[in-house]
């Protein structure tokens, strides 16, 4: 059964009452909330995506509600309880949807040591991963979304989960988070992408979410051989290109945007390393989407014809 | 009344093999809340059993195990740091650090916020001075701050090393200098045992390690930690049962070292929750330090809900009343009554508009 398959109402009473429980790639997520503008994006945004079984077992099981006391009320907010626990300050209450995912980001990349997690995009054609690690502001979302667009597969758009026993790249498909000026031109690029309503003055400006394609939520357990990485940045007006750069390089960056390369020890230097020796490198510039799509593509065509094999 | 997941999970691991996946839904919330996840982990390693746990519990369950290892790590790194830190004087390492670095079980899957020693309180500004001119810094308290630990405190504030950032805590003393009772350092020093493989690093003496733990435990005012620290009691005791004439010793030192009622305390709420094993003879000397009936029931009822982790599963309407209450008293043992409305005072309103 699909989130889909309930009725606007249906999926109020489970939030309100035991629980949605939502399966997202490896994680089966136990959400509770009575706040109805987060249960309208949740239908909108994780339609496709199935309802776990109550009986079975939860990995996060996490509440978004009002705080107690005057915030219940006045200028509302909402908190993020995990665990009974609230990591985080609490938010206007018009984030809630963006609370809930960055709350969940949170969960799985402070939680989940059996894989190296990348602070980075990930997409998949041709049985292999292009990992797009970045700072915020590179322009690594709106890239992201643009290729889910166009044939690409979305493992993730913020947690790249590399599997440290054996290299390869865990799913974990969800709404990519969109940001200022990138909303409207992921818009004009894809008309037909679902988005969900626009979140003003968050910590990171205006957000919006855009649904993740269904062929990516039904394929969430394929997992892929790390085949690129990609160092993306968006500049204005710039020429599109794509640098080389050498493993060495190559492993130190990706070791800064990992968020558990220290906690991990020895596997995580290995884990890094490994990907590094295995997989080209890149620096790549862009301003024109559709040129950025053709050197993706381009890749991934080089890469199909080379006599190696996916998973 | 159900007895709780996680106290059935901690004092008798073959249990677990029969929880349903619900059930280890909710005991590995329970874990998580009390920070005994990696605890919960090495029971079951021990007990050979682990492969038997469903998939989903068991991946939290090593998740943890790496957190774990890597504190361990950690925890050895920074004292050989220490070590290089402090070359003239041997440093007595306390609680967590302590477990780790001795192996005792107290350490398995123990997780760490910072590492305390134990130095003659002759010798605090001198190792305060090696450390800085090796990296560790003051974090960030103001005048009063530094006047609240050194004067009345046993430890110096906090330090933090400015690339690592880790925190050590350095103590002369295992009590506050203004409590009422004081533990002779001197006779914690002299008895503290070397640690095989490491000439200059010590730890307490077996009796005198479960009564510093049990100190700390209940004149703490915040137990964030409550369930682990009681664990780490319940670790301690079972594995120096094995110890010859341990539990006479036991009892004797806490006389001397005038710890008597909290000695009391940690055997009740390790046999109460953790089903410690405690001889008979031991118990019926502990109690004579008993306190009042109308006191030993309340604190049985306050510790009872204090002690446990702060989930939702375990706690009812009247824990917040406990542990304000235990907060309230650990403040009003900690200081005489007219330091403790001053040192209040200070914190509620001038602290608090820096």
């Amino acid at each position: 059964m699909k989130v889909s398959d309930l009725s606007s109402s249906e999926l109020m009473a489970q939030l309100s009452g035991t629980g949605l429980q939502l399966l997202t790639g490896q994680f089966q997520i136990g959400i509770r909330s009575q706040i109805p503008a987060l249960g309208r994006t949740l239908a909108l945004l994780y339609g496709d995506y199935s309802i776990g079984n109550e009986q079975g077992f939860t990995d996060f099981h996490v509440q978004l509600r009002y705080p107690m006391g005057l915030r219940r009320w006045w200028r509302k907010q909402v908190v993020f309880e995990f665990d009974s626990a609230l990591p985080f300050k609490p938010l206007p209450a018009a984030q809630a949807f963006p609370m809930f995912e960055w709350g969940l980001n949170w969960c799985v990349s402070s939680y989940a040591n059996l894989y190296l997690i990348i602070h980075a995009a990930v997409v998949e054609k041709n049985g292999f991963a292009a990992i797009l690690p970045a700072p915020p502001g590179s322009g690594k979302s709106t890239l992201c979304a643009a290729l889910v667009t166009r044939g690409w597969r979305l493992l993730s758009d913020e947690l790249t989960l590399i599997r440290t026993t054996d290299g390869h790249v865990v799913p974990l498909p969800r709404p990519i988070s969109l940001k200022n000026a990138s909303i409207d031109i992921v818009k004009a690029y894809a008309p037909q992408a679902v988005l969900s309503p626009k979140v003003y003055d968050t910590v990171k400006g205006t957000i919006a979410h855009m649904k993740a394609p269904a062929t990516s939520v039904a394929r969430a357990h394929e997992c892929a051989k790390p085949g690129w990485i990609i160092f993306p940045r968006y500049a204005v007006d710039a020429a599109t290109s794509l640098l080389p750069i050498s493993p060495a390089h190559g492993l130190m960056r990706l070791a800064d945007n990992a968020f558990n390369y220290s906690a991990l020890g020895l596997t995580g230097f290995e884990t890094v390393a490994d990907i590094a020796d295995t997989c080209p490198i890149y620096d790549f510039t862009y301003s024109v989407i559709d040129e950025a799509i053709a050197t993706f593509d381009r890749l991934a065509e080089e890469v199909a014809q080379r006599d190696i094999r996916p998973i | 009344m159900r007895p709780l997941l996680i106290l059935q999970a901690l004092h008798k691991p073959l249990s677990m093999l029969a929880f349903s996946l619900p059930e280890w839904d909710l005991l590995i919330r329970q874990a998580r809340r009390g920070n005994l996840l990696a605890r919960l982990q090495s029971l079951l390693a021990q007990a050979g059993i682990l492969e038997q746990v469903p998939c989903q519990p068991r991946q939290h369950l090593e998740w943890a195990r790496v957190t774990a290892d890597r504190h361990a790590q950690a925890v050895r790194t920074e004292v050989s740091r220490i070590q290089q830190a402090l070359p003239g004087q041997p440093v007595i390492l306390l609680k967590g650090a302590a477990y780790v670095m001795a192996g005792l079980p107290a350490g398995a899957g123990r997780v760490f916020s910072d590492i305390d020693i134990l130095v003659p309180k002759t010798q605090l500004l001198d190792t305060e001075s090696g450390l800085l001119a090796h990296g560790w810094m003051a974090s960030q308290h103001d005048a009063y701050d530094q006047r609240y630990y050194r004067q009345w405190m046993h430890e110096l504030p906090p330090l933090q090393h400015m690339l690592r950032e880790t925190t050590i805590d350095v103590h002369h003393a295992i009590l506050p200098q203004t409590m009422a009772i004081h533990p002779d350092s001197q006779l914690l020093r002299d008895s503290a045992v070397a640690l095989a493989g490491y000439p200059k690093l010590m730890v307490l003496a077996p009796v005198d390690m479960v009564l510093h733990s049990a100190a700390h435990l209940f004149y703490e005012g915040e137990l964030f930690n409550g369930l682990r620290d009681l664990a780490d009691l319940d670790a301690l005791l079972r594995d120096f049962s094995a110890v010859p004439a341990f539990w006479e010793q036991l009892v004797k030192r806490a006389h001397v070292l005038e710890l008597t009622r909290c000695l009391y305390y940690a055997l009740r709420y390790t046999r109460l929750l953790l089903c410690t094993p405690v001889p008979e003879q031991v118990l019926t000397i502990a109690s004579q330090a008993r306190p009042p009936a109308l006191i030993s029931a309340t604190m049985d009822a306050l510790y009872c809900r204090a002690l446990l982790p702060d989930h939702a599963s375990c706690i009812d309407w009247a824990t917040p009343v406990a542990r304000w209450c235990l907060y309230v008293r650990a403040n009003w043992l900690r200081m005489p009554p007219l330091l403790l409305a001053r040192h209040l005072f200070h914190k509620a309103f001038i602290s608090q508009r820096h």
